[in-house]
Formats: C-alpha cells, structure tokens, sequence
C-alpha cells in the first residue's frame, strides 16, 4: 500500500472512529494544521518582498552629511506678486487639479505677508522644505515618509496608511492628502488616493540633471527669484550664494534644518 | 464578608436582543460608511487638508482614553489593594478592552488606506509615538485579557496582584503615549506640551470612571441587582477627585500658554473669541464636564439620591470630555499654523485664516458607530461571561471589621 494509500485509510477510519474521543481531536490538527499552512503560504511572499524592500536606501534621521544635499534659494525681493508661474508649472509637470479648494492638494502656493505695523509686504513660494530632520518624518508611524540621502523628503506611497499625522505635523502646511479619485497621473509623479503627498522637488528631474519645474518656469519669467543646487557643493551657485547674503528659513526656531532658503523676508 | 458570587446578565429578552441588534446594525452602517470612504476618497467628509483630523479622531481619542481610565477601578482593587473595589474589577477589565477596540475601530477605518495597516507592524518607525502606540494598545488588550483570565479563574487568582500591577504601568505608559500624540506636536500652538501626557492620564481617570458608573448602574437597574450606598459614596469622592484633578491640569495648560507670549493667540481663540470652541470649552468642558459634576458630587445629599447624583455627574463628564477632546483636536488646528508670527499672512491655502469644520454624515456614522462596537462588546460579553457581581451591597463586599457607618444598601433605579 502507498503512502498516499496509508493516508486515506487512515482518514476514513478517522471519520469512521469519531466516537473513540480521539478522532476528531486529530482531525481537527490536522485542519488545523492545513489552514496554519495556507495562511503561512499567502503572507510569506508579501511579507519577503517587504522585507527586501527594507534594504533600500532610506532615513528617518536627521542625516545632513552626505555630499549631496539639495536645496532651494529663494529671494523674496525678485519674486512678483501677481505671478504664479512656479505653481502652474508645478501643477502641470506633477497632474495636480490646480484647484484651491481647502480638500485639494497644493504641493507649492504663493503666501503674502505683511507686517501690519509697517505695511512691508513679500510674496514668495512655500513648498516642503525637505528639512534635515523633517518632523513628518518623524512621526510617521510606518516609515512612508522618508529622507533620501540627497535631502530629499519624500512619501513611499506603498507603505502610506494614510493617518495624515504627517499633515498634522508639518510646520509649513507643505503636505497635502489625496481625498479625490485621481485621474491623468503623471508617470513620474505616481499619487495614490488615501495617501499623503507633498513637493517632491521633481526628483526624477533633479536625477537627470535638470531643475525642478518651478525653477525652470521662474528662470523662463526672468525673475531669477529661485536658485536650486546642491547645498553641500561649496562650488554650486546656491551654496556660494547662501555664503554671501543673508537668508533665512522658515521657522529656523524650531530647528528642523529646512533645505529651503528664503532671502528678503 | 461573604464570597462574591457573579453572574452573566440575563435581563429582558426583548429588550436585550433589540440593543445588540441595534449596535450592530451601527457598527455596520460604521463599516458601510468607511467603505464608502475609501471609494470615493475622503472629500465626502467634512475633513480636508485644513481639518486633517476630526469627528472620527474625537470619538477615538475619547473611547481610547476612557479606556484606560475605565481599567483604574480594577487596578484600585488589586494594585492598592482595596477590597470594595474588587467585585467591580472584572467589568472595568471588560470596559477597558470594548472601549479600546470602539476607538480604534474609528481611527483604523477612518485611515486612507486602512488595508495598508500591516505596514505599520512591519515597519515600525520608532521615533513615531504613533508607531509605539499601536504596540501600546495591542499590548494592552492582551495584557487586559489576561488579566480578566487570571481574576475569573480562581486556581489563578494568586496571580491577580502582579498581572494586575504590569496592567496598570501600561496603561499609564498607553495613556501618555496618546496624550503624546498631541503633545509632541511642535508645529501647532495648541499642542506641543509636556503638560498633555500628564492631562490626558487625568482625563483617562475621570472618563473611565464616568463610563464605568453609567454602564453598572444602567446594568444593575435592569437587572434589579443592588449597589451599596456606601460604595456609592465611595465612588462619589473618587469621580469628585478625578474631575478636579483634570480641572487643575487645565488651568496649568492654559495658564502656561499665558505666560508665553507666542501662545496667547491660540488662548485668546479659545477662552475668548473661537466661536464654537470658545461656546465648547466654557459651557461644555469647563460647565458640564466640571463645574456641574462637582456641585452634584460634593453637595451633601441623602445616601438614597448618591445614586442619581453619581449618574448625572457621570453624564455631564462624559459629554464634557468630547467637548474638551473636541476643542483640543478640531479647535487646535482650526486656529492657523503661525509661520510667520506677528505677520498677517495669506494665501491659495488658507494660510493665516481659521479654518471652519463641518462634520459630514460619513464620518459623524463612523464615529458614532465606534459607540455602538464598545456597547456591542459589552453586551455580548456580560451575558455570555460572569462578569457583574450578583450583588454590591455594602455587607457583601466590605471586610469584616471595617466600619459600618454608612446607611443601608439601596437599590438602584434607572
């Protein structure tokens, strides 16, 4: 008799010995049994190909020490009021709506501020700061948002539950959640419905050597109000510039570190 | 004093089934809606980029920390060892966990993508209090669970002191790493304060006991089991403590802000001029949930009305809890993120303005349906489990040559 034989024997006289009190104690490990393997079969794969995703390159420190951090200069004094050319170029790079409702994602908007005691005004853009040690970072419970080694603050949409303590936690509002069916997504942006979303700093531009898409439409105005480059390069126009002139960042108290500089405010 | 007997609830029949099956038609009507949700994305809720967080976080956040509070009366019998506590310690082990599983089921189903939660136990950012938090809670349900084991199995019961002491640490860490949530918050004026831990384990204290006396009086008046006017008198003092001790936190939050010149906009929009949270703080957290459960709980009255004195303080602080939860989490980010201090600030993303909030039917049904999942749990659970003591008179549950002073055993009466 095969094994296979054995086996089927045994479970018949299992079926047909279920008043012994035995029985049905050894059939139901055995369901048991099987059911501990389906379950360990389905989460396996999904839970090793998690964990070779743990080997990527990410932080959730505060790490400002590599050779390349890159940043933003932006002088306030150039930048115009009326203009917005790097929010409809962020915009239609990344397939935002453009929309202004209070649900809808702005990765950068123009902010005016004006001292009520001596009417001085500035308008500028305010994107993420892609701070050093960025407090969405932080308290992101699962690690989605994360800290290239190049300064850059993205979200892993994959790993995104989509609790929006992030947005909670952002001192400049630069996180935004996606609370629409999305449509046209752009390839190089990908956005995902549930999920936090922010200024990506057109990475996969920076990645090919070029600017992000709001420098590139404020150098084609000619307003020559934003400098991008890597910070830690004493070389690169941006870092000799923040070596020359007075800048700011926003919130410089709470000492997060942004990588975005503000001249003139 | 005699050994303590307990019993399942049996109750009215009608009555019963009709309660369960309302809760559960709630829960999922709750579950309905988080669907809902998830297809259509959240702009079907009054929640936006402005209000990240709102009714289903308030709701959450107030079942998770009367959760823990509702554990103090278990951990008043068997950490510090007063006996009149312990018939009541099994129904604050169940309250503790169907209150904890009712705020998650609303913080859980309220997530963007609530079937990503796996993410979250294998990645666990631990700089995240979010991240420790979800090992606070699970922790706490299993150690609560075990807890209920070792104090309804007798052969364990040597083990109730020690359990019940890991159980208590824990919520005490549970209770701080929720207040820390808010706490931590350096970016939001209305948060980023020590102060929090310590006033949300307080607010735990007062919550938990309100809850905890509105479900065994409710249960005992069906039930026509009695509760001892001398355990009510007891439990009177001990509510009257807990709500004083979160109104001193208070006025130590608000008098911090205060002094510190950069936060009395954010005072100002509270105590003065916020509108609904202005109307919230001082008739609903400040009026209902404190000053009124006070004046009914210090004011001497006969030992027969302890009890309708008891329920209506027990009301009153529960409604002022959401109130104050809800003035802390919407009122918090309802006032504008300060940027730019001293600035008048404005922009395409309402920077610099007060954002208003309007909860929208979706969310109000999933908080109201994380309720219904507590009051479910504990339906089911009292009467499948003896977990009520078939009596709380005074001579049944005080040791023999403690004094009797206090009056008779009066029943209760819804």
């Amino acid at each position: 008799m095969s094994d296979k034989q054995k086996g089927d024997t045994k479970d018949e006289d299992l079926w047909a010995d279920g008043e012994s009190g035995h029985a049905p104690d050894a059939m139901r490990r055995r369901i048991l049994a099987m059911a501990g393997s389906a379950i360990a079969l389905t989460l396996v794969p999904g839970v090793t190909l998690f964990a070779r995703d743990l080997q990527g390159k990410r932080t959730t420190k505060g790490a400002d020490k590599g050779p390349v951090r890159y940043g933003l200069l932006i002088d306030a004094r150039h930048c115009q009021t009326d203009c917005d050319a790097c929010v409809h170029a962020c915009q239609t790079y990344n397939g935002l709506s453009g929309k202004d409702g209070p649900d809808h994602a702005q990765w950068i908007r123009k902010v005016t501020i004006t001292d009520p005691k001596t009417r001085f005004t500035r308008s500028f853009p305010v994107m993420c700061q892609h701070c050093a040690d960025a407090a969405c970072v932080a308290v992101c419970p699962t690690g989605a948002s994360f800290k290239r080694p190049d300064g850059i603050v993205l979200v892993d949409k994959h790993r995104c539950i989509g609790c929006r303590y992030c947005l909670m936690a952002c001192p400049y509002k630069a996180r935004s959640f996606v609370g629409h069916t999305l449509t046209d997504q752009k390839p190089w942006a990908p956005r995902g419905k549930g999920t936090a979303e922010g200024c990506t700093m057109c990475v996969e531009r920076v990645m090919k050597g070029r600017v992000p898409a709001c420098v590139e439409a404020c150098q084609k105005t000619g307003h020559k109000a934003m400098v991008f480059g890597n910070l830690h390069d004493p070389k690169s126009a941006i870092a000799q510039k923040l070596a020359d002139v007075a800048t700011t960042t926003i919130r410089a108290d709470l000492g997060m570190g942004p990588s975005v500089h503000y001249r003139g405010i | 004093m005699a050994t303590l007997q307990y019993r399942e609830m049996r109750g009215n029949d009608v009555a019963y089934w009709g309660a369960v099956f309302a809760c559960g038609l709630v829960a999922l009507a709750g579950l309905g809606v988080a669907l809902y949700m998830r297809m259509h994305g959240h702009h079907v809720t009054g929640m936006n980029n402005q209000i990240v967080w709102g009714m289903p976080h308030v709701f959450a956040v107030f079942l998770i920390v009367a959760a823990s509070g509702a554990l103090n009366v278990a951990s008043i019998a068997s950490v510090f060892g007063k006996a009149p506590y312990k018939p009541l310690a099994r129904l604050s082990g169940l309250l503790a966990i169907a209150l904890l599983i009712g705020g998650l089921w609303a913080l859980v189903l309220d997530l963007g993508r609530p079937g990503h939660l796996l993410a979250a136990v294998l990645y666990p950012n631990f700089r995240s209090i979010f991240a420790w938090n979800i090992y606070l809670y699970s922790g706490f349900l299993m150690i609560v669970g075990v807890y209920l084991w070792v104090m309804m199995e007798r052969r364990l019961a040597h083990h109730v002191s020690t359990v019940g002491t890991v159980a208590f640490l824990w919520r005490l860490a549970l209770t701080t790493g929720t207040g820390s949530i808010f706490g931590f918050l350096a970016a939001r004026s209305a948060y980023d304060s020590a102060v929090l831990a310590p006033l949300f384990i307080l607010m735990s204290f007062a919550f938990g006991l309100a809850i905890f006396m509105l479900v065994l009086m409710a249960a005992f008046a069906v039930e026509g089991r009695v509760i001892g006017a001398r355990l009510m008198g007891r439990l009177r003092a001990l509510l009257a403590v807990f709500v004083a001790a979160v109104l001193y936190f208070v006025l130590v939050y608000h008098l911090t802000n205060l002094y510190i010149v950069g936060r009395r906009g954010i005072e100002a929009f509270v105590l003065m001029h916020g509108g609904i949270y202005t109307w919230l703080f001082w008739g609903g957290q400040i009026g209902i949930g404190g000053v009124l459960p006070l004046v009914l709980l210090l004011r001497r009255v006969p030992a027969e009305r302890y009890a309708r004195s008891l329920a209506l303080a027990s009301g009153g602080v529960v409604l002022g809890g959401f109130a104050q939860i809800y003035v802390l989490i919407v009122g918090g980010q309802s006032y504008p993120l300060q940027m730019f201090p001293g600035m008048i600030v404005r922009s395409s993303f309402f920077d610099g303005v007060v954002h208003p909030y309007v909860p929208r039917w979706p969310e109000t049904v999933l908080a109201v349906s994380a309720l219904a999942v507590s009051a479910l749990i504990v339906l089911l659970a009292v009467r499948l489990l003896p977990f009520l003591p078939e009596t709380l008179k005074d001579e049944a549950i005080t040791p023999a040559g403690e004094a009797h002073e206090a009056p008779a055993s009066l029943a209760v009466h819804p």
